[in-house]
């Protein structure tokens, strides 16, 4: 055996030194960081088009706009934890719902007896609440549960888009009586008494040319939340809970009447369902759809034909690692013409630190098969504190999909936080943390409160950089929902965002000159009218992006139908390749730019 | 966890060869049992629970705690080290901390492995390399890591397995007497903060019921390396530090366990260190140092 020595002085002086100086590494880094971040946040308006090519522009009182979200109050028996069961609701969905070539804002409230709000885009920068007068206001009398989220589709092909409310509670199918009035259909449609859901999106999952509907229940919809016979209602774990809500599948039969086959099709979920979308991620023609699971892994249900689904999440790698996904979002942020997807999770600092997902297409993915990578932290959008809604939308029309992520859950008492409590029950055993009984009392603290947003830009070589506070985003509500429109039809996308307790906001997008940009309003004829799933790829200045019409994305919003694409400096469009999801084909060849194009599917 | 498996004894030079094979490795000599052992765990919680952030962010834990050890022992003591210090400090950084970037497990593994030759006192150290190490991080960059929070799935099998696994490991190992004394120390103090916070018992013993708090109740207050000596002075620390995690805990502090330890083992250490010197004759430079 080798003789040990007593290390010299030196050495030892030496260690103290290297050991100190790795210590104190991160706090340097850290400060001169802060110290940038303080700078810039200080910028102007003029400062901040300049570099980052727009600005956002809390404008909802200008408007007219004066809706405040008000929160569920659920059984007596939560009554310890309710701001913590209670923290959903607030959602933002976009319609022209009376064809008027304005895009709309639905947003729903969650206190029993409050009142829902349509507010109708009169076309000058103004809008009026009009959602009592056409018969969308009162939808939250007790008895009936609360909404948590709507979302719009032309189900019967009539040309006006019909809505759905999904709530914690009954849900309601309303048709839209050509703009003019809504007629509740819930029945008739047979849609289920009761559920309690977080999401639901409409898309055409058989491309019959008639527009089906997933709904995606998050606590089980046995449950009647205001009349609760037991406290063992919550999740039976943190990380991999099955005893959530059901989902359903309704396919479209097209008399105003739909089927629920989701176990027919191959989806059989409990999980704790928050967030949805379906895309064609293979190029199989097909919507597969993609699930943001609370309290556990995302799941990706891979459609197979139109004729069932195969959940792939483990075999495509986004189902391994649980997490807390509050948001499903598709973009093709590389220009690829590939989707990507955005699922948002929780960071607290020291406590628990998931980090958001960014699940971009392995190189080799073919109609049979696709894996992911989540290139979150390589790209710049993993750390989010407490992520919720996000959407992806080109802020800047630098011909880029940035990414706009809505944040914070419980915002109470400023310096006092749950997060001690939080920690002790979501860590123990399905027997404790399941009963509610067992929750440390809320007591007025914040979980992850008054959080600031995140804006971030993406510079189209991988790398985003986030810009919130130096582009007019310094809001600090318990943001949900974020929903993209072009409420003025000028070529740049606002930002409308629903948050929980607090304000509907609108955000004004004002983006630098000399950026140009190019939209897209279509309608299919054999394809559903509403156009959801259409595939739409521009060609220009050796780019290629894709994008689609959604039937729902997010956490509980759907963004304007009309497709929205940046160019940057480009002055020319070489062509638009639109695939609608009858299969058609079609082929703009140099479409005019820095215009709204109405296209119609070809017969 | 961190410093190495079990003190040789005297007579353990001389190989045993009437001890079955089986025998000889599940003895207390076999400094290796608790490294196979938490590596059993992360392998088959990474298949079935997906513990880790990823393999690739644990593996460069273990290189980066390996390598550096094999650096600074020869700079440090002149002498190649037993590996198997460095990779128990690897694998726990790896699996104990959670951080979606690279960097934090490297900076965690190189604090973990600095720490022992850094800052040392009569030739030993007084600090768990992990838990020091695991413990700065959650002070210095608490925006970029967390320390496990991931369960053991949401079924009880999977809990009692390791607690039945573990427990055997550690009786093995002559340390059972920690874990029991700090398991028991935990659960009276559970009780006793129900009845200060008014939070149910069953909220306050929740804790102990995750994977963190089986890998530190087995592995990391249990290290040979920074433990005191005697059996009733082994049982005191296990208690002092469910007591101080409780005075931790009182005041909201999530991370309590590591601090606690962090706090409590190097006094305790300096202490036993300091009443052993006093009443031994000195001991030689290079004996101390080889240790």
């Amino acid at each position: 055996m080798e003789q040990a020595v007593k290390p010299s002085r030196t050495v030892q002086i030496g260690l103290a030194i290297f050991f100190v100086g790795l210590l104190a590494a991160p706090v340097v880094y850290k400060r001169y960081q802060r110290s940038e971040a303080s700078s810039a946040a200080k910028m102007s308006k003029a400062q901040a088009l300049s570099r980052y090519g727009f600005y956002l522009q809390e404008s909802s009182k200008a408007s007219g706009i004066d809706f405040v979200h008000q929160a569920p109050t659920l059984d007596v028996k939560l009554s310890h934890i309710m701001n913590l069961v209670a923290s959903m609701g607030a959602a933002v969905s976009i319609v022209d719902f009376d064809r008027d070539g304005w895009e709309d804002i639905y947003v729903v409230n969650s206190k029993p007896g409050s009142r829902n709000a349509l507010y109708r885009n009169l076309g000058n920068g103004k809008f009026r609440d009009v959602a009592a007068e056409v018969g969308l206001a009162d939808v939250n009398l007790p008895g009936t549960g609360v909404s948590t989220g709507a979302v719009w589709g032309d189900y019967d092909n009539d040309g006006y888009e019909d809505v759905l409310i999904y709530k914690w509670g009954k849900p309601e199918l309303f048709h839209n009586d050509r703009g003019k009035h809504f007629t509740r259909v819930t029945e008739q449609a047979g849609l289920p008494s009761w559920l309690n859901a977080n999401t639901a999106l409409w898309f055409d999952y058989d491309n019959d040319g008639k527009l089906d509907l997933f709904i995606g229940g998050y606590y089980p919809e046995y449950l009647d939340l205001w009349h609760l016979k037991t406290t063992k209602m919550m999740p039976n774990s943190f990380e991999y809970a099955d005893n959530g809500g059901r989902k359903y599948l309704f396919h479209n039969l097209g008399n105003g009447r739909f089927e629920e086959v989701s176990a027919k099709l191959g989806i059989n979920s409990r999980r704790w369902s928050l967030a949805a979308v379906a895309a064609d991620l293979r190029g199989t023609g097909y919507p597969d759809l993609f699930i943001a699971n609370d309290y556990g892994v995302s799941e990706l249900y891979l459609n197979e034909g139109g004729k069932g689904f195969r959940e792939a999440g483990k075999e495509a790698g986004v189902g391994f690692s649980p997490k807390s996904g509050m948001t499903a979002s598709v973009g093709d942020i590389l220009n690829r013409g590939q989707f990507d997807v955005y699922v948002s999770n929780i960071s607290e600092e020291g406590v628990l630190v998931q980090g958001n997902n960014l699940w971009m297409p392995k190189p080799g993915a073919s109609t049979k098969a696709i894996r992911y990578d989540n290139m979150a932290n390589t790209f710049g959008v993993e750390l989010g504190g407490w992520s919720f809604g996000a959407q992806f939308a080109d802020l800047n029309n630098d011909g880029f999909l940035d990414l706009y992520v809505a944040t914070g859950n419980v915002s109470l008492d400023h310096g006092r936080s749950y997060w001690y409590d939080y920690s002790k029950i979501a860590g123990g055993n399905q027997a404790i943390i399941s009963d509610a009984a067992n929750w440390p009392p809320l007591e007025g603290r914040s979980l992850s409160g008054y959080q600031h947003k995140r804006v971030w830009i993406n510079d189209g070589e991988g790398r985003f950089k986030e810009v919130a506070q130096m582009v007019g985003v310094k809001d600090v509500y318990d943001g949900r929902s974020v929903a993209m429109a072009d409420f003025e039809n000028r070529g740049a996308l606002d930002v409308v965002v629903a948050n929980q307790r607090g304000p509907l906001l609108l955000y004004k997008n004002t983006v630098a000159p000399g950026r140009h940009w190019i939209e897209f309003q279509l309608e299919g004829q054999r394809s559903n009218r509403s156009a959801i799933g259409a595939e739409v790829r521009v060609f220009w200045a050796g780019q290629e992006q894709l994008q689609q019409v959604s039937g729902g994305s997010g956490f509980c919003s759907q963004n304007e139908r009309r497709l929205h694409f940046g160019l940057g400096s480009g002055t020319a469009v070489d062509r638009v390749e639109i695939r609608w999801p009858s299969g058609t084909k079609q082929t703009l060849a140099h479409p005019a730019i820095d215009e709204i194009h109405n296209v119609e599917e070809p017969l | 966890m961190g410093a190495t498996g079990t003190t040789l004894p005297a007579s353990a030079g001389a190989p045993e060869h009437r001890a079955s094979v089986i025998t000889r490795f599940f003895s207390r000599e076999n400094r290796y049992l608790p490294p196979l052992f938490i590596t059993l765990i992360l392998v088959v919680g990474q298949a079935k629970f997906g513990l880790l952030e990823s393999f690739s962010r644990t593996a460069l834990a273990i290189a980066t705690s390996m390598i550096l050890d094999m650096l600074l022992a020869r700079l440090v003591l002149g002498k190649w080290p037993n590996l198997a210090s460095a990779y128990i400090t690897g694998i726990s950084v790896g699996i104990l901390i959670r951080s979606p970037a690279f960097w934090p497990y490297a900076l965690c593994s190189a604090y973990g492995i600095t720490s022992k030759y850094a800052i040392r006192w009569r030739g030993r150290h007084l600090f768990n390399p992990s838990n020091l190490a695991i413990s700065a991080m959650l002070l210095l960059v608490p925006e970029y890591i967390a320390a496990l929070s991931i369960q053991w799935g949401n079924d009880v099998w999977p809990l009692i397995i390791v607690w039945i696994l573990g427990a055997l490991i550690v009786w093995r190992v002559r340390r059972f007497h920690i874990t029991l004394t700090y398991v028991l120390s935990f659960i009276a103090f559970s009780a006793l903060r129900s009845l200060v916070v008014g939070d149910s018992f069953l909220a306050e013993v929740a804790p102990i019921t995750g994977p963190m708090y089986q890998l530190f109740i087995f592995f990391m207050i249990t290290d040979p390396r920074t433990t005191v000596k005697s059996f009733r002075g082994q049982c005191l620390v296990a208690f002092l530090v469910a007591a101080m995690e409780m005075v931790l805990r009182l005041g909201g502090s999530i991370n309590a366990p590591f601090y606690a330890l962090t706090i409590v083992g190097p006094i305790a250490l300096a202490i036993d260190i300091w009443r052993r010197s006093k009443a031994t004759p000195p001991v030689p430079v290079a004996a101390i140092a080889a240790r």
